[in-house]
């Protein structure tokens, strides 16, 4: 991977980290623990990946994101923020009343969502109607979706990899964020989604399994989807919950909770830091 | 005396999606397995490429159907009024209506009239569901004609309609140049002792009804309420003071229905007695159609009764 771009997309990854804290933070609420555990994922889609332009979020040829796990909205907001769809500074009103950051994303209240998302399961039958809406209409644009592990437990997640395979949609490219927390627990403590490659291999889909915090690995997994024909991609991703703050990593708590003033003013010390060593 | 016409809302609904696929290149068509108990078949085979069958997944469907909504087109999505509106509630609730998507939900073998297939299919709790759902608008059509120019209608509305048809075949009671338009109800006949007003096909029993309370001196104001959301309130309101009572007749469980919209719709206008016709709270059961209406008293004569409890209670 270009060194170039490399250290733009990890000071950008920094940028969105730091955003998805100062949300949830002022929120006082939120999901921050899967959204810096997909904050990789999102700054390679957002910054490099999709054709996209934040001052036309509705044109005709985009390529689609679908936040299937949409609780980590604060990670989508932050990016899109960043990519330049709307002030960073409005990244503080998450969650407030009249805000345009809902609590999960809306289409309607924040153009550039290109679905309204948030009961799980559901997004990747979205997902689905938009990759076959290009090959209808001969559209060369791709579909985007980021899954949660947890999620994947919801039935509609397995008709949809069925109908995607049958379709032979090889416009969808679904992540499945596997930080293996959900909130009861670990995944498998739960009811266990394992093993995540070979359900979607029996499915019928590509599946390609990276280290979802490195972006050479995004990277590699997304070319590999492109040249991939006649099959959904799934890329199951190994992430780590609460990435990028220390306190965070690997604990379930922090899925569903947002950081005190204390935690936030260390949260944003320790990510400061990581953008003064990239900015030297 | 010409012999009636016979025809289940359920044809009407597929030879109109054929007619809209002829004009609109826009229109898609998702079902679950069902086409050809749907009707959709026909679409199917005008328009193979339009077509998509999402198999025994009604979830996925509708959200299919969101999707493909989102990329400009226009999408029925048919199954049984049991499955769209009762298994995939959640995914029509928040993944068609929250973004008010153009998915246009057909939704077939509504009711008590699915006949021998029994409870688990005799869906009498969906206009419930889908009037809970804001900005949904529920199409419920008395015969042939009215469920095509619902079609119609529905395709021409911006944003998600659940249309409710029938297996059963059920009596053709307007004519060619009848006119339709979404919320707005319609007068079949004029009375001033009560007002029926019934949907889907206890329309035709209604119209039953007046002729027998006539014979009896009683004049009966009829309406049509095909659209149950939104409701036409100034109608119903209208017809209450008109009239001082009201009878409502529906294929569907008496709580939710109809008869709560129009109860809803006078008591905080003007208060008359509401008397209502419908499956009092229970499962159907297996029969022959037209049996089990007689017995889940969805027929003319309980009509009567109940207009001369409402007039009584006047």
């Amino acid at each position: 991977m270009d060194v170039i771009l490399k250290k733009n997309l990890e000071r950008n990854a920094c940028l969105i980290r730091k955003g998805i804290i100062e949300g949830t933070f002022n929120a006082k609420s939120g999901h921050p623990g899967g959204s810096l555990s997909m904050t990789e994922i999102i700054t390679y889609l957002y910054f490099k990946e999709m054709n996209i332009d934040p001052a036309e979020p509705l044109k005709a040829d985009r390529d689609r994101f679908v936040l299937s796990k949409g609780h980590a909205a604060p990670a989508l907001y932050s990016a899109m923020a960043h990519r330049g769809y709307f002030p960073v500074e409005e990244l503080k009103t998450l969650r407030k009343v009249d805000s345009r950051l809902q609590g999960h994303p809306s289409m309607h209240y924040l153009p550039g969502v290109d679905i309204s998302s948030g009961s799980l399961g559901q997004g990747i039958s979205a997902a689905c109607g938009m990759a076959l809406g290009a090959k209808l209409k001969n559209d060369a644009f791709r579909v985007y979706t980021v899954l949660g592990d947890g999620e994947i437990e919801e039935g509609q997640v397995w008709e949809a990899a069925m109908y995607a395979a049958a379709k032979k949609l090889d416009n969808l490219v679904a992540f499945v964020d596997n930080n293996n927390l959900q909130i009861d627990g670990s995944v498998e403590e739960v009811n266990s989604p394992y093993p995540i490659p070979e359900k979607f291999a029996a499915f019928g889909w590509n599946v390609i399994e990276i280290d979802g915090h490195s972006f050479e690995e995004i990277e590699n997994a997304l070319e590999n989807a492109k040249n991939c024909k006649g099959k959904p991609t799934a890329i199951v991703a190994t992430t780590v919950k609460g990435k990028g703050v220390s306190f965070m990593e690997n604990q379930v708590g922090w899925h569903g909770s947002a950081p005190n003033a204390e935690q936030y003013e260390i949260a944003m010390k320790e990510l400061d830091k990581v953008l003064a060593s990239l900015e030297g | 005396m010409s012999e009636v016409i016979k025809t289940a809302t359920r044809d009407a609904y597929g030879k109109a999606l054929v007619e809209l696929g002829e004009k609109n290149p826009n229109i898609l068509v998702l079902d679950a397995d069902l086409a050809a108990a749907t009707k959709t078949g026909a679409f199917k085979k005008a328009f193979p490429e339009r077509f998509f069958d999402t198999g025994i997944a009604e979830s996925n469907m509708m959200g299919v159907a969101a999707g493909l909504a989102t990329t400009g087109y226009t999408v029925f999505a048919s199954s049984f009024a049991m499955f769209s509106a009762g298994r995939a509630f959640e995914q029509v609730r928040n993944t068609i209506a929250y973004p008010h998507l153009n998915v246009k939900i057909g939704a077939t073998h509504a009711g008590i009239s699915v006949g021998e297939d029994g409870a688990s299919h005799q869906c009498c709790e969906d206009i419930a569901l889908m009037r809970s759902i804001p900005g949904m608008v529920i199409l419920n059509p008395a015969d042939d004609i009215e469920a095509r120019a619902a079609v119609l209608a529905a395709a021409e509305h911006d944003g998600p309609v659940y249309m409710r048809f029938g297996r059963l075949a059920v009596p053709r009671i307007f004519d060619e140049n009848y006119k339709f338009e979404i919320g707005k109800a319609v007068t079949l006949k004029e009375g001033s002792d009560v007002t029926i007003i019934a949907t889907g096909l206890m329309v035709n029993e209604a119209i039953e009804a007046a002729k027998i309370l006539e014979k009896e001196g009683i004049s009966a104001n009829v309406i049509n309420m095909h659209t149950i959301k939104p409701l036409d309130k100034d109608a119903v309101v209208e017809a209450a003071k008109k009239t001082g009572c009201i009878v409502t007749a529906e294929e569907h469980n008496v709580i939710g229905g109809l008869g709560d919209a129009v109860c809803d719709a006078v008591c905080g206008e003007y208060p008359v007695p509401v008397v209502k016709v419908g499956v009092e709270d229970t499962f159907g059961k297996s029969g022959p159609a037209v049996d089990l209406l007689h017995i889940f008293g969805l027929d003319a004569a309980n009509i009567v009764e109940k207009a001369k409890i409402a007039i009584s209670k006047k």
